[in-house]
Order: structure tokens, then sequence, then C-alpha cells
């Protein structure tokens, strides 16, 4: 087999065992991006000198009889929205065309010291706001199945990439549901942790108290594999739990566990969604089915407050943006407009220079709904519902050890489909908002393909802290599908 | 202008920077007088990505001080960003408290012309300082330093209590010696350690009717000098202003004044018709503080004698004026080293004498504190032990203070050394006077008949002794000789 169809877990084992070196691995993947790019527009910076640096410093470890960590000659796709001090940091924003952290992110410590080598930096929706990553100021990316197709947002960049065999693995960020969207749409697997699991140091903030980072990967086993990597507390960041409260695991002990006796969740609500393609409705039945037949039990349970789920994001992600990103405005660092009349100019003109509209969008919602007379109305409100949704998946999660979802009510959709229309844009994100708001753990999984050939998503939502059974129900489920090796045609070396 | 009377009332709001290591929310060192931009960090730059960790250190004086005002401590808080632009906030938010500040409902007491008077503390709360603009030549651009981002800064907020500017004083240095004495600032005002913000208006009494002038909030007073000309100053303005334009709180705006030290006079600033709109929300980046009962247990155990009642035992127990003793206890090192010197068996008669005369006067000259004067307690107390064993006098021994100020040596030492030990041992005190006697016939004579001359030879005669040792003859001695002379002669 080709290295750029093999798993992380395999390439990993073949460096491993020396029958390949990290150098040929990340020669192979270079090229792959080399010849693919172009069509997709996935990534916004390829570190081909930086990553070759790195091979030959992990190989002449290995050489050494050296432990170069359990990802030693891992390449690696991550979102530009994680701060690298080797490369610049652009959040795909026209406001950071030329920023260069001056430190690198929690998890880019965490993957350098696992022996990991970073190849490319990929391209988002600006700021993560988004769902189709039409909103980049910098390019726009394609979906590998369909380049007339989005490849989903706002981690559309990471999605695509490893689609496209770029890379085995990358890791996006999941606000809304940013991983599991383009996840679902490029016909791969991706989970968004339990918030406080994953280290937020270095990730560039949109909704702080929504953002998460999580592997993207062929598979289960790959995104464990990561995980084992990249999570864990880091005092840096108060909201990261503790060992105490809760320890990390290793992803990988539970994977080969039957699943019998688990209990899985029918969300009593999406049964009747309007609106959602009938093809995804019948691929869910049939993920159900193969449920069952492993031994697993079904069981119905309600999420009544979901409704809200999207008004309440629009709220809450709004609101801590509007602050969030009040940072960026010509003084510090970033753009500044060339020519400003005084002071405020410097604010104002650097801002409406250097932000998309999508973008302005968000911050001006999020100005309204913390302004004076608003605030009780709408953010307080919004919290409120917010603690309904928490209390709703308690409830569920008290009958069922997994719920059993869609991602998303459509397939990948078409480039300037929905771009003149936010508010339908927004609905994408109906399936996945709940679990940011809840802070629960999320993963998309293939589960098929549309009568059009484009993939389709099955989402596992899990219980606090309890990634592992989650990532155990997708690699059973694995075990007995194959839609998570399909390559789309054209990506797979001759 | 017949029936008119009026009445001041005055709140403050004080902001006192905590003398922690590192600052609130980084592990940056919290230090005045860098490099402008040498200690920072990614943190306190507010570089994208970026996360805040809390100080509990900084939290912990903002609760010493708070128990020390008598306030109710919370036990569940959290932090909340405050937006507004300037580009000395590198965030463009400060975390700060909004809703549920540490501690509230306090109160302190002050004594002004020996009256005593509670002021209530309405709540002190935590937030991060900003940078300072530096907008220097004229070079068409301002220059930000970061240093001072992120320091921990404490709000206090009294309720409007105080009704004098004198009063207003009196608290701004009350304030300053509790927060010095808790050891969670130097307060140190011309560094800004300590800024007042002083709310003003009055209540205007004419002819049976009330009147009340627009609030005036004077922003940033850098001295307790300043803080109490501005409230006077505005005590006259808002008068004048009323009786020329009648303008009340319910016809008027509020408004924010500065403080022109060269002029005397406050300048507006602005008027606004509502508060600003500071977008406040819970920041998402803190977990809320929850604090247990055992920390504020510990803390409370560990709070130093407060100075009111510090300065109480300074009076009662040594005997202090009202006045030296609240100069002494407003600096803690000060009180400590009399007390340290007190328990190394320093007479505390002439250690008093000796901190409100000598040590006073040369601390003032060098404008620094007792404690700073670099005079250690056993030696201070060893200074004072000599005067009390009738060693040296009090002459001899404000000239050894002076050398203990740059010659490290023990008192007695130098004493010795330079021959400075009183002279009491009689037989050679007999030898000097006698020669003195000698040769001074007239006043012998003088100091043998009673009458206006007598007090005079004598004095003279003793005088004449302290020459001749060089100050150092002991003159309880030399005046027992003298009385056996002069009834031997007669």
């Amino acid at each position: 087999m080709q290295i750029t169809q093999l798993t992380a877990f395999d390439l990993l084992d073949q460096i491993k065992k020396r029958q390949l070196t990290a150098r040929d691995a990340v020669e192979a993947f270079l090229k792959q991006i080399d010849k693919h790019e172009k069509t997709i527009g996935a990534l916004i910076t390829v570190l081909p000198e930086y990553a070759r640096e790195r091979a030959d410093q992990i190989d002449q470890m290995l050489a050494d009889g050296r432990d170069a960590g359990p990802l030693a000659g891992l390449p690696i796709i991550i979102k530009d929205n994680l701060c690298t001090q080797f490369a610049k940091t652009t959040c795909a924003s026209k406001i950071l065309i030329d920023y260069q952290p001056p430190y690198n992110a929690h998890v880019v410590e965490q993957l350098e010291k696992a022996g990991a080598i970073i190849i490319a930096k990929a391209n988002l929706d600006e700021f993560a706001m988004g769902s189709s990553t039409e909103n980049s100021g910098i390019k726009t990316t394609r979906n590998p199945w369909s380049t007339d197709c989005v490849p989903g947002g706002s981690s559309g960049g990471s999605a695509a990439a490893v689609a496209a065999r770029m890379a085995p693995v990358s890791l996006g960020t999941d606000t809304g549901g940013s991983i599991r969207l383009p996840a679902a749409f490029c016909g791969i697997s991706g989970l968004k942790p339990t918030y406080g699991r994953v280290s937020r140091y270095g990730l560039v903030a949109y909704g702080s108290s929504l953002d998460q980072i999580g592997p993207l990967g062929a598979d289960a086993r790959d995104i464990a594999l990561v995980m084992n990597v990249i999570s864990g507390h880091d005092a840096r960041d108060t909201t990261s739990v503790p060992e105490s409260i809760s320890p990390k695991p290793d992803y990988l002990t539970k994977l080969d566990t039957p699943l019998k006796g688990l209990r899985i969740g029918i969300v009593k609500e999406y049964q009747s969604s309007d609106g959602i393609d009938p093809q995804i409705v019948a691929a869910i039945d049939q993920a159900t089915k193969l449920y069952e037949q492993m031994g697993a039990q079904l069981v119905e349970v309600s999420l009544p407050h979901t409704q809200y789920a999207v008004a309440c994001y629009y709220l809450v992600a709004t609101a801590e943006a509007s602050s969030n990103l009040a940072r960026y405005d010509g003084v510090h660092f970033g753009y500044r407009t060339p020519n400003p009349e005084d002071y405020i100019d410097v604010y104002s003109s650097s801002r409406a220079e250097g932000f998309g509209d999508e973008v302005k969008r968000r911050i001006m919602l999020g100005t309204y709904a913390l302004s004076a007379g608003y605030y009780d109305a709408y953010y307080l409100k919004a919290l409120k519902v917010r603690m309904m949704i928490r209390q709703d998946f308690e409830k569920a999660f008290e009958q069922a050890d997994i719920i059993c979802a869609p991602v998303a009510p459509t397939t990948a959709f078409r480039v300037g489909e929905k771009t003149s229309d936010p508010l339908t844009m927004y609905l994408s994100d109906i399936f996945t908002i709940s679990a940011n708001l809840a802070g629960i753990p999320g993963i998309s999984i293939p589960a098929g393909f549309s009568r059009d050939s484009l993939p389709i998503g099955l989402q596992l939502l899990g219980n606090y802290f309890d990634e592992s059974t989650i990532l155990q129900a997708a690699w059973q489920y694995q075990q007995h599908t194959d839609f998570h090796r399909q390559i789309p045609a054209g990506f797979i070396e001759q | 202008m017949s029936d008119l009377n009026y009445k001041v009332i005055i709140g403050l709001e004080i902001h006192v920077q905590l003398a922690t290591q590192s600052k609130l929310f980084c592990a940056c060192p919290n230090r005045f007088g860098d490099e402008p931009n040498s200690n920072v960090c990614p943190v306190c730059m507010g570089s994208p990505g970026t996360l805040p960790v809390m100080n509990k250190k900084a939290y912990e004086f903002a609760v010493r001080t708070a128990m020390a005002m008598n306030c109710e401590i919370a036990r569940y808080t959290k932090w909340d960003r405050k937006s507004y632009y300037y580009p000395d906030l590198p965030k463009n938010y400060q975390i700060s408290q909004y809703d549920l500040p540490l501690s509230q409902n306090g109160n302190i007491e002050i004594t002004v012309a020996g009256e005593q008077k509670k002021i209530r503390i309405r709540r002190i709360h935590l937030e991060e300082d900003a940078g300072k603009l530096l907008h220097e030549g004229n070079v068409g651009f301002s220059q930000v330093d970061l240093n001072r981002t992120g320091t921990p800064l404490m709000e206090i907020v009294t309720e409007p209590d105080l009704s004098t500017p004198e009063e207003a004083r009196v608290f701004g240095t009350e304030l300053r010696t509790l927060v010095r004495t808790l050891g969670v600032s130097e307060a140190n005002m011309q560094q800004g350690q300590m800024r007042l913000e002083p709310n003003i208006n009055l209540v205007i009494t004419k002819d049976g009717k009330q009147y009340k002038t627009p609030i005036a909030e004077v922003k940033n007073l850098g001295s307790l000098r300043a803080l109490e000309r501005a409230c006077a100053y505005e005590i006259q303005r808002q008068l004048a202003d009323w009786e020329k334009t009648g303008v009340t709180m319910e016809t008027g705006f509020k408004s924010t004044r500065g403080w022109d030290e060269q002029t005397g006079t406050t300048v507006l600033q602005r008027e606004k018709e509502e508060a600003e709109d500071y977008r406040y929300f819970p920041d998402p980046d803190l977990v809320p503080v929850v604090v247990e009962k055992d920390w504020l247990d510990a803390i409370r155990k560990s709070l130093p004698e407060l100075p009111i009642a510090r300065r109480a035992r300074f009076q009662t127990q040594f005997c202090f004026s009202e006045k030296d003793a609240t100069t002494l206890v407003e600096d803690r090192a000060t009180a400590d080293l009399f007390e340290q010197a007190l328990s190394l068996g320093a007479p505390v008669k002439v250690l008093c004498n000796h901190f409100i005369s000598f040590w006073a006067m040369h601390a003032n000259q060098r404008g620094v504190s007792i404690a700073e004067l670099g005079v250690s307690a056993p030696r201070m107390a060893s200074l004072a032990k000599l005067v009390g064993d009738n060693k040296i006098n009090n002459t001899t021994a404000a000239a050894l203070a002076e050398k203990l100020l740059t010659c490290p040596d023990d008192p007695a030492d130098i004493a010795q050394r330079e021959n400075l030990m009183q002279v009491s041992d009689a037989s050679s005190l007999e030898k000097i006077l006698d020669e003195i006697l000698i040769a001074n016939a007239k006043a012998v004579e003088d100091a043998r008949t009673p009458g206006k001359k007598q007090q005079k030879a004598f004095g003279f005669i003793l005088g004449q002794v302290m020459q001749k040792t060089r100050g150092q003859a002991n003159p309880q001695v030399v005046n027992q000789l003298l009385q056996k002379k002069l009834a031997e002669k007669n």
C-alpha cells in the first residue's frame, strides 16, 4: 500500500519497525500536497523545510535507539488558529495575515514532544466562524469528493487535507460543530472532546466557553492515538480538567472491547426533524440496526430543549467572540490600516479592512447581546437555556451510555449555495451545537454515501469525559463497515 | 444669601496596587521602574490564544485587606470582562469583578480632631491594571509600555460618609497605613501604587429648601494633599456654580474632572448623561473562585495587629502622644523596629525619646522611614541602654546616633573607642571639680549664697566640668560632689 493511504497507526508501526523512515513519510505527504493543493486549497502554510528537518532529527533519534515518542515520525496538519512560533498563524483572516505568535500552543508542544511532525497549517473559516470554510479570508477549500462542493467548516482545511490524504491525521477546533461537520462532509472521522479535556492554551479564541481542539483522521483508532498525546491537564488553562477530577485514560485500551449491553440513545426530537435529507435518516437507521446486531441496546432519550440550541449558541458564541476579537485593533499586533486619521481611526479602519463580513456580523450580534438593557433578555437568557440543554443531556445519559444522531441535515452543499443566506448556513450545525453548549464529547464517523456519492456522517455523543466509549463504539462500527476506508478518486497514488 | 448652609458629601474610590511577586494573571514580575516592555509575556501582552491564570496571593492580599476593614468575604466570586478600547489595554477588555466582588459591607474608623467616625466600605474587588502610554518627544506617535499591564489592582469603594476634605485625607492616610501594616502594598503614591478618586457633591439648604449639586468625580489624585485640596476646591466651585446657574443633580449631569496641581483647580473632562456601557460579562477563560473556609480562617489568624489597635497601645503602654503614635504606626516596619528594640531590653522612656527626637529627625531629613535608616534594632537598643545605664547622656546619644548611620559598629564599642563613655567615677571627677573650684572663687562664692545668682553659679560650674570632660561627666555625680564640696568649705 502507498504511504499516503496508510492509517496513522500503520504508518507509525512501519516507522517503528524501521521499514519506513520519518523522512520517507514526510516526502510522500509533501508530494501529495504538491500534487493536490491547487485543486483542493486546504492549506494556508506548507512547511517543507521545517518538516524535513524534524523528520531527519527523528530518524536520527530512532537510529540512535532513543525513544522519539509515541507519534515519532507522524506527519500531521493543524488548523491555522493554533499558535506556532515557527509558522504564521493567520486564522484565515486578513487581520492576522502576517502574524507570527511568540509561543507554541499547548497541543503543538505536546505533538512535537511526542515526535509528530507538523507539515502544514490548514485553512478555516475566518476565526473559525462558519460551516463551509467559504468565510476564509485567504482561500476557498474544495471537497475532495466533489470539488464543486464545500468541505464543511470551520475546520474545512483540516478535513479536506485528511480526505485528500495530504496527512494521515489533522487537528481541528470545534465551537459549534466545526470538527464534526467537515469530517462528515469529507468522509472521515473527527472528535470534539469534552470541554476541558484538551488545553485551549494557544488556540486563538472564538467562543471561549465552547471552543475545543480535537483530532481528525481516517478512523477512531487514529483519533485515539492523537488524543493520547494532546489531552490532559495544563495549568495554563484553568478550564482544563485536573487529573484529580478526571484522570486522562489511554484511549486505545477500550477500542476492542465488544459493545454487548451498550445502551445507545436515539433522540426522540430528532426523529421528526423537518428538512433533514431522507438519505441521511436511512443511513442513521442502518447504523443503529448494525449496532443492535452487535449487541447494543437502543433506548429512546429526549432532549426537549435542543430546539433552542441554535438560537442559544448564536448569543453565547457571538457575545464571547465580540470580546475575544476586540484585541485585533491595529495597535498591538496584526494588520494596521496604512494611513489612519487619528487613533480612533486606527481602530475602526484596521478592523473594517481586516475582518470579513461574517466576523463583523458576529461581532455586531455579540456586542448587541451584551449591551446595557439587552444583557438580561439575550445573554442571560441564553445562559439559562444553556443550563437546560446541559440538564437534558445529564438526564439522557442516565438512560443511555452514548447517543446516536445525524451530524448534519444535508451532505456537502455546493460552493456558493448558502453564502447569501447566513441563517440557512447556521442551520447546518443544528445537530452539533448542543454538544458544545453542554460541553459533552462527540465524534463524527463515515456511515455511507448519498446517491451523488457524497459522504454521510454519523454522530455519537458521549457523557462528560467519556471519550473512550464513543471511540470504542466508533471503532467497533468501523470493524463492520468500510466507509471510512474509502478514498476519493484521484487521491490514490497509482 | 441670608439663610444658606450646606453639607458636603464625599465618597472615595481608591485603587491600590498589590505588592505581589508576580502579576495578577501571569508569572511576569510585578515591578516598577524597569525598562519599558521588559516585564511582559504573551499573556499580559494579550497575544491571541493566551489564557489568564489567577494569582492566588493577590486574592489573599485583597482578602486580608477586606478582613481588616471588617468586610463580608464572599465564598463564591467570579471574574468579569469590562470592555473599552484604549491603546494601553492590549485585550481591549479589563478583567475585573462586576456583580460579585470578593468582599463588601465593611467599615473603618477614623479620628479627626479627636472625634471618632465610622466610614462604611461598600465593596473591595480585584482587577488588572492597564499599561502606560508614553508621549515623549514630538515624534507624531505615542508609545505603549506594558510593564504595568496585569498588575494586581485592588479597588476600594466607600459609602459617601466623608463630610470634609480633612476627613477624606485622614481616611486616605488611615488606608495607606493599613495596607502597609498588612504588608499588601507599599502604597507609594508617587509611583502610583495608590490612586484616589473622590466623588463630591453638596446638599445646600436655602430658605428652608434643599438643593443637591451634581456629583463630580475627580480622577486619579496622586497624593493625600491633592485629595484634600481637590475636595476643598470642588466645594467652593460647586457652591459658586449653583449660586450662578442653579443647576442641580436633577437638572445637570454627573461630571468627571481632572486635578491641576499647578493652578490648584479641577478641570472638566466630560459630562455624561448616562453610565458608559462596558458590556460586562463573566470571563469564560477563568473558572469561578470558590473560597474555602479553612483558607479564610488561616488568613484571619495571620492578620497582624491593626494600626488602630497598635496606635492605642503605643499611647497607653508607651506614653506616646497621639501624634507621635500615629507617625510611628504609619509605617509598620518602624513600629516593629521600635518593639523589637524594646524586647531587646531598651528602656522604654529613653527609646521613645530617641524615636521622636533624633531618629525621626534623621528619617525626615533623608525622606525615608526610621526603619529605612539602616540602624538595626539591636544597635538602637544598645544606644538606649547606654543612656539608661547612665553610661552616656542624651547629648552623647544624639552624637552617637549620627555615627551609627554610617558606621556599622555597636554604639557601646564606638563610645568606648572614642572615649565617649560618661565619667561617673567620683575620684576622677572630684579632681577635675577641685581644679575648677579653685580657679573660680567668685562662682563658688555665689553658689554658696542663697539668692538669684546661686542657680546660675551652679550651672556655670557644671558647665565647666562638662567642658573639661568633653561632655562625658555624669551630671548627677558631679552635682552630688559639688553639693558636698560646697557644704564642706562652708
